[in-house]
């Protein structure tokens, strides 16, 4: 009985979305269009996030392959030249020991890129585990698991690596990404742990434990990828300040130490008061490089942040 | 059909469910609980639909939640086939669940914004693999999209390319895959626009006839449950206060709030609308946390005297109406329960 007029009822309701999806989508007919992809149509139309990843993509490639844009060897120093200002040849001059600024600089970028690379993806993992984690069980574990988030979170992240990082003897990269990532994902956990209960108490969550899905299952298809965009975001703006932050450490003595080619190495070799009046070009060329680096990390977080959040579209 | 109803299918005995209140950060000690569900009986036969009516916070949806064991219920028993499954855990749950699936109230959240619709209603097949063979489930997918009345074709459209009422469908499909003895539908409608309503409603009772199914159906709309339901329930305050067959309840209540619920239907006849009084309750429901003695609905009534705050009235036909033969005679939780002609829908 009740057919007889659901059935051209419910034609007409599809009939009337074939018209609206064929307004909103120029693509064929049922072709997929995830909320990335909308994504993704968005920042292809943001001059910031083009402009960050294009500066990204270049500081990736010549932290992989220095060598297409610089000919030199960056420990290659002629003492004669120590301080002499940019010319033809040397752009941006040679520093204390003789050494071309630029080749330093383009060879800086692999530590600096490293670093703040491998601690993002360090911090990211072990935030997103503890922060889901606490998220989806609560309870007792969400207590244990956010308190020690408070009680990492307290310690001032430039203090704490100061610490541990004069205490170790081992130098390069990985004592620093360690640090890093050890002091560094709190703010991650907190983003994730929010995220979570968020995507938790969602229906479909609720539907697919009625089916009868494991943990596994609920956390890995239903709350992981409805979660995982404001940890992507925050994720990109720390990368940033990650870099930063190796600098500042490197400044300081504490992280990477000659002769790993670094910003912060050659920063902190540079800024030497009497040196600055003289030569000012052997801190500017690193320290712009740092800055612009930075920068182009925290617009493109910005920028994703933008088009993956809901509530901004 | 009250006759030759044969066994229930499911039967619900003194469901309790409290959520406890607690105070401090770390050691919390419990100061009181929030007797959302407090003691619910009800019975659901084969092939019949069981409305359950009441208004926001009567806790309509926790016994939904109870049933599909997505909470755990702090006393009482939830028997299918006469197994209590309130208890059950693991693989045994997971066997169950296949009988017993659930509509959710938004279609707008039910479904998970990542996956496509294929995904969403072949998922139930990936977690009960024995249901239908690795080659057949997509062919299943579609079967069930053109069940529900929406193009096979959309197998790979995300839940936001889609309508209110198309979201509700593939909810519906969703709750089919497994081909469940009961549905339990928390409110499916009451997110729709009234003539979408109309085609979700229309659905369902088709799918009622197809596949024998019995319903569940939770709301607040009276006229709706009244157009799908066998047999009405009438909740207030964590308990069933009346109930019976849809022409029991809406022609002859016995029981003072469901006297005052109907009375409050607007009846598009302005002579009728005229003649009917309507009951004006006063005050509002009070905390479930701090429900009244007796009878719960005591504080609102307006026949309440003092047996009513000492003596929880049961559940059951009122004495004093034995008499009177069904329809009258019919369970009505009430000291002083009676007819009251003048309310009534009709």
């Amino acid at each position: 009985m009740p057919d007889r007029n659901s059935e051209p009822l419910g034609a007409q309701e599809d009939a009337s979305a074939k018209a609206l999806t064929v307004g909103t989508a120029t693509e064929a007919e049922g072709a997929p269009r995830s909320l990335w992809t909308d994504a993704w149509h968005d920042l292809r139309r943001n001059p910031i996030f083009v402009l960050s990843a294009l500066l990204i993509l270049f500081l990736v490639l010549i932290s992989l392959w220095p060598s297409l844009i610089a000919s030199r060897s960056p420990v290659h120093c002629e003492l004669g030249r120590s301080l002499e200002g940019p010319s033809a040849g040397h752009w941006f001059g040679f520093d204390t020991q003789g050494c071309d600024v630029y080749t330093r600089t383009v060879y800086g970028a692999r530590a600096s890129i490293a670093v703040g690379v491998c601690a993002t993806l360090g911090v990211a993992l072990l935030g997103a585990l503890v922060g889901s984690l606490a998220g989806f069980f609560g309870g007792f574990w969400d207590t244990l698991l956010s308190r020690v988030t408070d009680v990492f979170f307290g310690i001032p992240m430039v203090l704490g690596a100061i610490v541990f990082l004069s205490m170790i003897t081992l130098r390069g990269i990985w004592p620093v990404v360690l640090v890093i990532a050890a002091l560094g994902w709190p703010p991650i956990a907190r983003i994730a742990r929010g995220a979570v209960i968020t995507a938790k108490q969602n229906d479909y969550v609720q539907a697919a434990r009625a089916l009868g899905a494991s943990n596994t299952r609920l956390l890995l298809r239903h709350i992981m990828p409805n979660a995982i965009a404001p940890v992507i975001v925050m994720a990109t703006i720390v990368l940033g300040t990650f870099i930063a932050l190796e600098a500042t450490l490197s400044y300081l003595g504490v992280g990477l130490r000659p002769p790993t080619v670094s910003w912060g190495v050659d920063i902190s070799a540079a800024s030497d008061g009497m040196q600055f009046r003289n030569a000012p070009h052997i801190l500017l060329y690193p320290a712009a490089a740092l800055s612009i680096t930075v920068l182009a990390f925290i617009m493109l977080g910005d920028a994703v942040r933008d088009a993956l959040d809901p509530r901004l579209r | 059909m009250s006759d030759q109803r044969g066994e229930p299918i499911l039967e619900v005995t003194d469901l309790v469910k409290h959520f406890p209140l607690t105070q401090g950060i770390l050691f919390k000690r419990q100061i009181g609980a929030v007797k959302a569900v407090d003691g619910v009986s009800l019975r659901l036969y084969p092939g019949e639909t069981l409305g359950i009516v009441g208004e926001s916070g009567c806790g309509k949806s926790t016994v939904a939640k109870l049933l599909m064991n997505l909470e755990r219920p702090t006393s009482g028993a939830i028997r299918y086939k006469g197994e209590d499954i309130s208890r059950l855990s693991g693989r045994a749950l997971k066997a169950v669940r296949r009988n017993i699936q659930m509509v959710f109230q938004d279609p707008y959240t039910s479904l998970n914004p990542r996956m496509t619709v294929g995904d969403i209603i072949g998922e139930p097949y990936l977690i009960h693999p024995e249901v239908a063979p690795k080659g057949d489930r997509r062919k299943k997918v579609r079967e069930l999209l053109d069940v529900v009345g929406l193009n096979p074709e959309y197998i790979n459209r995300y839940p936001h390319q889609f309508s209110g009422g198309q979201r509700q469908r593939i909810g519906i499909a969703r709750g089919l895959a497994l081909n469940p003895e009961i549905i339990v539908a928390d409110e499916p409608v009451s997110a729709l626009d009234v003539s979408v309503q109309a085609q979700v409603i229309n659905l369902m009772e088709r799918l009622q006839a197809e596949f024998g199914l019995s319903y569940m159906f939770i709301a607040h709309d009276l006229s709706i449950v009244r157009h799908i339901s066998d047999r009405v329930g009438v909740m207030y305050l964590g308990r069933i206060v009346e109930i019976g067959s849809d022409q029991e309840i809406y022609q002859y209540p016995t029981h003072p709030y469901t006297q005052a619920l109907l009375s409050a239907v607007p009846v598009p006849d302005p002579v009728a609308s005229g003649r009917r009084e309507r009951i004006i309750l006063a005050g509002d429901v009070p905390s479930p946390a701090n429900p009244p003695s007796g009878c719960h609905f005591r504080t609102r009534c307006w026949k309440a005297q003092s047996l009513c705050a000492e003596v929880d009235p049961p559940l059951t036909v009122p004495g004093h109406l034995k008499d009177a033969g069904p329809p009258v005679a019919h369970p009505s939780a009430c000291h002083f329960a009676g007819e009251k002609p003048e309310v009534t829908a009709e």
